[in-house]
């Protein structure tokens, strides 16, 4: 038998059970062996309670997507078996709570009692070692490899830390022995290919904070709000010590301003926030265009509009991200679409506000928030920082002369002026001349012409048709691709981190292609519009569940789309 | 702006009360240079939208920094320039619709921070700029284009609410005491915390009540204002409560916190707690090795 090259797991239960930390406990346990994991997690918007999941994939090449189809659910209670069943793949097991609810023998359930079996090894909180112990049956896995990661978890250098360790590896077997006394099994998954570079286990919020620190940002102004709080809870503790400041403003309208003020004052300055913060925020981020201040505006995306689904994930910011204020402005706008790009967005997004001196609005999503991923360690010596220009001239100097960006001057230093969100003069007065406002308005769209030279990716551009993805959905539409390519289709791949201004040769690309299929989680198909309205031929494939693309859905509609779109190309 | 701007049109209307507190601000910030040796360009003056706001064009002579921004926002703005660097000086100049109106939000958060500003507000109890609407120290039932049957709030007494929400400075001021404001705005500046100077400075159009403040003996009419008694100690914070409940408008220094303590500190002080870690070591702290 093919030993397995994947494997999906998902904890389902109530909140509080402790789903998140075995999903992301499994996680952990095999990437330190070699493989490459990640997790999934939703839940509700309370503290505890509420139905509650967490997803891990673990396989032997990195993981792009959660996966479609579990190998394996756990439910801890009698709402999450039903809730989750249906998404078990023909042949996958269900492993469920026997003190929660009994299921008839059905030939591809067992029951275990999790918590009776974890507080005989007289440690109370140890069932979710009985149900990692279970699914390590499940798939062969040597009984070393969760045992080292238990080790490595709980050697904490206190005087119980044996004992600990000891009640943790007797819950393991317990589970094991429950698992094979089912007489279930999967099948071998097949061993690791370590990986050969250094590597971290992180979150997506955790390595964009991260890239934010390392592109020099000194000043952090954050409120909390679902997805994005944990950017601010990590800048709080970390961006400490000299030239520093960092701090839990009042609301996102505070929040911007701080950040817009800071900025004016010479610091590289951001703010994170979710839908909900960014509408708050918008004439702020309009002052920021307006008087041309380099800040960041970090939004993860959840489900809108309004408080909508606070901890769930959607694409529907984009339009909002690109127009987020009044009056004439389009925004820059940055993507990760990986946990790993993360970093690197935020480090681009940075740079751009200090290349263009404005506001750029780096868009994340919350499935990459929460998602924990075993990801290359960024490499700190391929990083390039860039800073604004500053002026040193002698006063009386013309802050906003120039027809594109000109040096900014910076308090403390010469060349004083007024930071204007009236419409100004090019000594920052404001004005209201007709032929000032040209001016200044086509200065500031001008200013965007610096963003277009950024990277991007492409496969078969010989082909007339294209696959776009954007953000969190790259990673099932890579995968989607992958599987297309394999079955011999003939469709290109565009992908950017960079969304606006577009990297220019990336749309000369677009452009000269017959159909360009852009996978996005909104009702709207905002992305496709956006490219529509720059001249592409585009076209959305939407989702709008609160949840990831599915890579089987990605592979029907790109198939379909494609024979579609051939039929009518037949020319008689 | 230098006087030299030709292009610049606006202009306050004959009278207004904010010629006067313009100068007032030209004195204080000329002794700040003299008493710390900085240079004009250390200091930022942060504008609200309004008439008052427009002073940031208006400042004569030798021009420090300025940022106009967006209607109620002074606040915040001056937040993030003041903790992002604690060097410079931070004056607010704005009036009582931005700052006690679409702007209350922000007094109490960086009242509580002691966040170390200095903010000048000018109070003529109208919307100016607009054309004479209503502002929260209009005082109940005058009829403006927004109240046309008589405003039905009350008038908001600004010098308790900053009494209350915590400010470690509070004076009043008059903008027809030129020195005397600036001498007031001087000692808000040297306040090592959050400091407003309230102001009244009448509007000549939309509500003229310069006789009313202070007073017209032809008439019979006494003065509003009165200045605050020598033997007033500021460092009482009842003796602060019990001059503002005196009726009318006193004038001088209300409150000074003792031993006043800036929010640049207490961060300093609390961050002694912190590590600090690079990038590097930071990165590390998420590494972990495949056995």
């Amino acid at each position: 038998m093919e030993k397995k090259k994947d494997f999906v797991v998902r904890f389902a239960g109530e909140g509080g059970q402790g789903m998140v930390t075995a999903g992301e406990g499994l996680a952990q346990a095999a990437a330190q062996v070699g493989y490459h994991s990640q997790t999934f997690s939703t839940f509700p918007s309370q503290i505890e309670g509420g139905p509650t999941w967490c997803q891990t994939r673990i396989a032997i090449t990195p993981a792009l997507s959660a996966g479609d189809e579990l190998d394996v659910l756990v439910a801890f209670n009698h709402a999450a078996y039903e809730g989750h069943k249906g998404e078990v793949r023909e042949g996958g097991v269900i492993v469920y709570n026997s003190e929660e609810f009994q299921l008839e023998p059905d030939g591809h359930s067992f029951g275990m009692p999790f918590e009776e079996l974890g507080k005989s090894t007289g440690n109370p909180r140890a069932s979710n070692m009985v149900v990692l112990g279970a699914i390590a049956h499940l798939v062969n896995w040597p009984q070393s490899y969760l045992q080292d990661f238990v080790v490595a978890r709980f050697r904490r250098g206190r005087a119980n830390d044996q004992e600990i360790i000891d009640s943790n590896i007797k819950a393991l077997s317990l589970g094991e022995e429950a698992a094979r006394a089912s007489g279930f099994n999967l099948g071998e998954l097949a061993s690791p290919v370590k990986p050969k570079y250094t590597q971290v286990m992180i979150k997506g919020n955790d390595l964009l904070a991260l890239g934010a620190v390392a592109a020099g940002v000194e000043v952090f102004v954050g409120y909390p709000i679902s997805p994005a709080t944990t950017i601010l809870v990590f800048m709080e503790r970390n961006l400490t010590g000299p030239g520093r400041f960092v701090y839990q403003a009042s609301s996102e309208i505070e929040s911007i301003n701080a950040i817009v003020g800071a900025g004016f004052a010479g610091k590289k300055a951001m703010t994170s926030t979710s839908g909900p913060g960014m509408s708050l925020m918008s004439e702020g981020i309009g002052m920021a265009w307006m008087a041309e201040i380099p800040v960041v505006i970090v939004n993860v995306q959840r489900g809108g509009p309004a408080t909508g689904l606070p901890t769930k994930t959607e694409q529907s910011d984009f339009l909002a991200a690109l127009h987020p204020a009044h009056g004439d402005q389009a925004l820059p706008i940055i993507a990760p679409g990986t946990v790993e790009e993360c970093f690197y967005a935020a480090i681009a997004a940075v740079n751009w506000a200090e290349r263009y001196q404005g506001p750029v609005i780096l868009l994340s999503d919350q499935m990459l928030s929460e998602r924990a991923q075993n990801v290359p360690r960024p490499d700190l010596g391929k990083v390039v920082v860039e800073k604004r220009l500053v002026y040193s001239g002698n006063n009386g100097y013309l802050r906003y002369e120039a027809s594109t960006v000109s040096p900014m001057p910076v308090p403390g230093g010469s060349g004083s002026y007024v930071a204007n969100a009236s419409e100004h003069d090019p000594m920052g007065d404001t004005t209201h001349r007709p032929d000032r406002h040209v001016q200044m308005t086509e200065r500031r769209f001008n200013k965007l012409k610096l963003l277009q030279d950024s990277t991007y990716e492409a496969k078969h551009r010989e082909a007339p048709i294209a696959v776009m993805p954007w953000g969190g959905s790259k990673g099932s539409m890579q995968e989607a691709y992958d599987i297309l390519m394999a079955q011999g289709q003939k469709v290109g791949w565009y992908y950017t981190m960079y969304l606006h201004p577009l990297p220019a040769k990336l749309l000369e690309e677009l452009r000269q292609k017959e159909l360009v299929l852009v996978p996005e989680l909104n009702y709207l198909g905002q992305f496709g519009s956006y490219l529509r309205s720059l001249g592409v031929r585009a076209e959305s494939i939407t989702q709008y569940t609160g949840l990831p693309f599915k890579v089987q859905d990605l592979v029907d509609q790109v198939t379909e789309r494609v024979r579609a779109a051939q039929g009518g190309m037949v020319r008689v | 702006m230098t006087s030299k701007n030709e292009e610049y049109d606006f202009k306050w209307c004959p009278g207004c009360g904010d010629f006067g507190v313009r100068r007032s601000l030209e004195y204080a910030v000329a002794d700040w240079i003299t008493q710390t040796g900085q240079s004009i360009e250390n200091t930022v003056v942060v504008a609200g939208i309004g008439c008052s706001g427009n002073m940031v064009h208006l400042l004569e002579g030798p021009q420090p920094f300025g940022i106009h921004g967006i209607h109620g926002r002074t606040l915040p703005i001056s937040f993030g320039i003041k903790m992002g660097r604690p060097d410079l000086n931070v004056v607010i100049v704005a009036g009582d619709g931005d700052f006690l109106s679409i702007g209350m939000e922000h007094i109490a958060p960086q009242a509580q921070r002691n966040l170390n500003v200095t903010a000048i507000i000018m109070d003529n109890a109208v919307y100016g700029l607009t054309k004479g609407q209503s502002s929260p120290t209009t005082d109940m039932g005058v009829v403006t284009p927004t109240t046309p049957y008589g405003k039905v709030e009350g008038a908001l007494n600004p010098l308790d609410l900053y009494l209350t929400l915590g400010a470690s400075f509070i004076a009043s001021g008059i903008s027809t005491k030129i020195r005397p404001l600036g001498n007031l705005m001087s000692q808000a500046m040297h306040h090592p915390g959050f400091a407003i100077v309230h102001v009244q400075s009448p509007c000549t159009t939309y509500n003229d009540n310069y006789e009313i403040l202070k007073g017209n003996p032809k008439k019979g009419m006494a003065p509003v204002a009165w200045d605050i008694p020598a033997e007033h100690d500021p460092t009482d914070r009842a003796a602060a409560h019990r001059v503002i409940h005196s009726g009318g408008i006193p004038l001088g220094v209300i409150y000074k916190q003792e031993n006043s303590k800036p929010l640049d500190k207490r961060m300093g002080e609390a961050w002694a707690k912190a590590r600090t870690q690079s990038v590097e070591q930071l990165l590390d702290s998420f590494l972990f090795k495949v056995s």
